[in-house]
């Protein structure tokens, strides 16, 4: 469509552009000052206000916090947790789902009405953190990962989805004698895997990003998670006075805080392409079930 | 809450196919038929029970005087005995003063800033541009909290932060932004609009897509320009989906987001800082007052289901479309 441009709206145009451009680049500036201060300098950082490329480059930083042990630890424990976590909470999710899209099943409008209560009532958090605790809980990984096994709102889409999947394939695998969970493992979830990596991601990036959970369930220091250590990093020394920062605790470098950072920010920038496809079609499905 | 809600919700009756016939036999043989289902159902179920509704049934400790070693059921009752020592606490009015003021700034600047960048991205012609500021202001929104808290902490530090140094050099002014309590609630709404403005703007962008075309060209043919095709095709056309985020974010007010204000609260600056969230926090967790805490939460919630069944019936009230 063509629509005849006035004078005043070619000049609205032109500022629009640039009044945009410059709120992407807002945006970005914060990362790349980040992204170029990991590699900089002490001395350089220090000297200069703000820089997007450093002058000396070192990878100082970088050497420095891969050969602390607490941060190596941290990270390793968020990539496994993450891992985990992720494929727990996709083996509820989608075990559950999956009987759910049967429409026949007795007891499954109960269920489904339930999870919608759940949706909208939670406990909060203390109830939670008692029964996390009553549970032995207190200290565990399993702790970070179990409470939200199965996200109310991705069972019932995941459930929606198998619904929609042609009845035909399933009854002729019953024809040849499949039963229920074989026909789900051999054949629905291939047909899913498209959702279900969606899910996945939606359900790892929760859990690497989560600092709520390990901050009520993991007091022992040893076990902190990526989002613990990088807290404790960068809070400047503790003029937090809320707690929960070690004694010990010797405040790092600049440089340090910035490679932190960056290391906890790069899994999330690496996945973004998909996460940006996929997560703003999900919000629009939420939008108009919801 | 109705039993259409929870179908809409449910994504049933949008679906729009009749309910399968149910034939009544004997449980025993249904249950027979559907073993593997029913044991496939099974972990979720017990998730459920174990983890969203028995923390439900422990809310009854907010009546209570909740001792660990008694556990939940155990412990005596104490009637509305929390809620009245809350009220009566003189926390209660700066908690609820600090939680209303940030909520409201939130709704008054961030809120109609998600609108009006929709609004502009919606100008866009040239989609390359429109494409890539998309990408850029998305991003924010996928980083936790303690990425965005340290980013800030960074960029406004005292002395060596570059905002600061940025300031300190053009207006001469030597702002302690990170413990300054004044500085609180400006860095909370700005962090708030980094991370999720951008992001916000799917959902009107989405609604904006759907305006009818050929009103454009006949409001250009009656002269109207560019300004006055925005006030009155695109704003109308959108009003329902502004009035459902506005339903929706007053029902979210008291939820101010735990770890963002936990992240930025520090000795100097509690005073601004609390707020309902963090305060079950720091006397629930860090203190060990359960029952009183839970009570704290407890309100917090009813406040948010009267708030959103009242928006919802003012929006009805004035002709507008609700959310149910």
């Amino acid at each position: 469509m063509k629509i005849h441009n006035t004078r005043g709206g070619r000049i609205f145009d032109a500022a629009n552009y640039v009044f945009l451009s410059v709120i992407g680049l807002i945006t970005l500036l914060p990362f790349v000052y980040v992204f170029a201060g990991s590699f900089a300098t002490e001395a350089e950082i220090t000297r200069r206000a703000f820089f997007v490329w450093p002058e000396q480059f070192t990878l100082g930083s970088y050497e420095y916090i891969f050969a602390t042990p607490a941060f190596v630890r941290a990270l390793v424990t968020t990539i496994l947790v993450t891992a985990v976590g992720t494929l727990v909470q996709l083996a509820f999710t989608v075990t559950m789902a999956y009987p759910l899209a049967k429409k026949t099943l007795r007891g499954r409008n109960l269920i489904l009405s339930l999870v919608v209560f759940a949706m909208v009532f939670s406990g909060g958090m203390i109830p939670t953190f008692l029964l996390v605790k009553d549970l032995g809980l207190l200290n565990s990984y399993w702790a970070l990962i179990l409470p939200a096994a199965i996200n109310p709102f991705s069972l019932i889409i995941i459930k929606n989805f198998f619904q929609e999947l042609p009845a035909e394939l399933e009854e002729s695998a019953k024809m040849d004698g499949a039963t229920e969970i074989g026909i789900l493992w051999r054949i629905l979830l291939p047909l899913s895997k498209p959702v279900l990596a969606t899910f996945a991601l939606f359900y790892a990036v929760g859990i690497w990003n989560d600092f709520m959970s390990p901050l009520l369930y993991l007091s022992d220091n040893s076990k902190w998670t990526l989002q613990m250590y990088l807290r404790q990093v960068t809070a400047a020394s503790d003029l937090l006075g809320t707690g929960n920062v070690d004694p010990n605790y010797i405040p790092p470098e600049q440089g340090i805080k910035f490679a932190v950072i960056v290391v906890a920010t790069l899994p999330i920038l690496i996945f973004y392409p998909f996460l940006q496809k996929h997560f703003a079609k999900g919000m629009l499905i939420g939008s108009v079930k919801g | 809450m109705a039993a259409p809600v929870i179908d809409t919700l449910a994504g049933e009756r949008t679906r729009g196919t009749a309910p399968a016939p149910r034939k009544r036999g004997r449980f025993s043989v249904h249950f027979a038929h559907y073993k593997w289902l029913y044991l496939l159902l099974l972990p979720g179920v017990v998730y459920f029970a174990v983890f969203r509704y028995a923390p439900m049934y422990g809310v009854s400790i907010a009546f209570k005087d909740y001792v660990p070693f008694l556990g939940v059921n155990g412990s005596p009752w104490v009637g509305f005995r929390n809620f009245e020592d809350f009220f009566a606490n003189p926390d209660f009015p700066r908690l609820l003063g600090n939680t209303l003021i940030l909520a409201f700034l939130n709704l008054g600047v961030a809120f109609p800033l998600t609108i009006i960048l929709a609004l502009l991205l919606n100008e866009v012609r040239l989609s390359i541009l429109k494409r890539t500021v998309q990408t850029l202001v998305y991003i924010p929104h996928f980083l936790s909290w303690t990425i965005v808290a340290s980013l800030s902490f960074l960029l406004f530090a005292l002395d060596i932060g570059p905002m600061f140094q940025f300031l300190n050099s053009v207006m001469g002014t030597n702002i302690d932004f990170l413990s300054d309590p004044a500085w609180f609630r400006p860095l909370i709404v700005l962090q708030e609009i980094w991370k999720n403005t951008g992001w916000g703007t799917i959902i009107f962008l989405a609604a904006l897509s759907t305006v009818d075309q050929d009103q454009y060209e006949a409001a250009i043919i009656d002269g109207a320009g560019r300004f006055r095709r925005v006030w009155h095709i695109t704003l109308p056309a959108i009003r329902s989906t502004i009035i459902v985020m506005l339903i929706l974010a007053i029902g979210q007010m008291l939820n101010t987001g735990f770890e963002q204000i936990y992240l930025m609260t520090n000795a100097l600056n509690r005073e601004v800082a609390d707020v309902f969230d963090t305060y079950v926090y720091f006397v629930g967790i860090t203190q060990g007052a359960y029952s009183y805490s839970t009570a704290v939460g407890l309100f917090k919630s009813l406040v948010g289901i009267v708030l959103i069944f009242g928006t919802n019936w003012l929006a009805k009230r004035f002709n507008q479309s609700g959310l149910f």
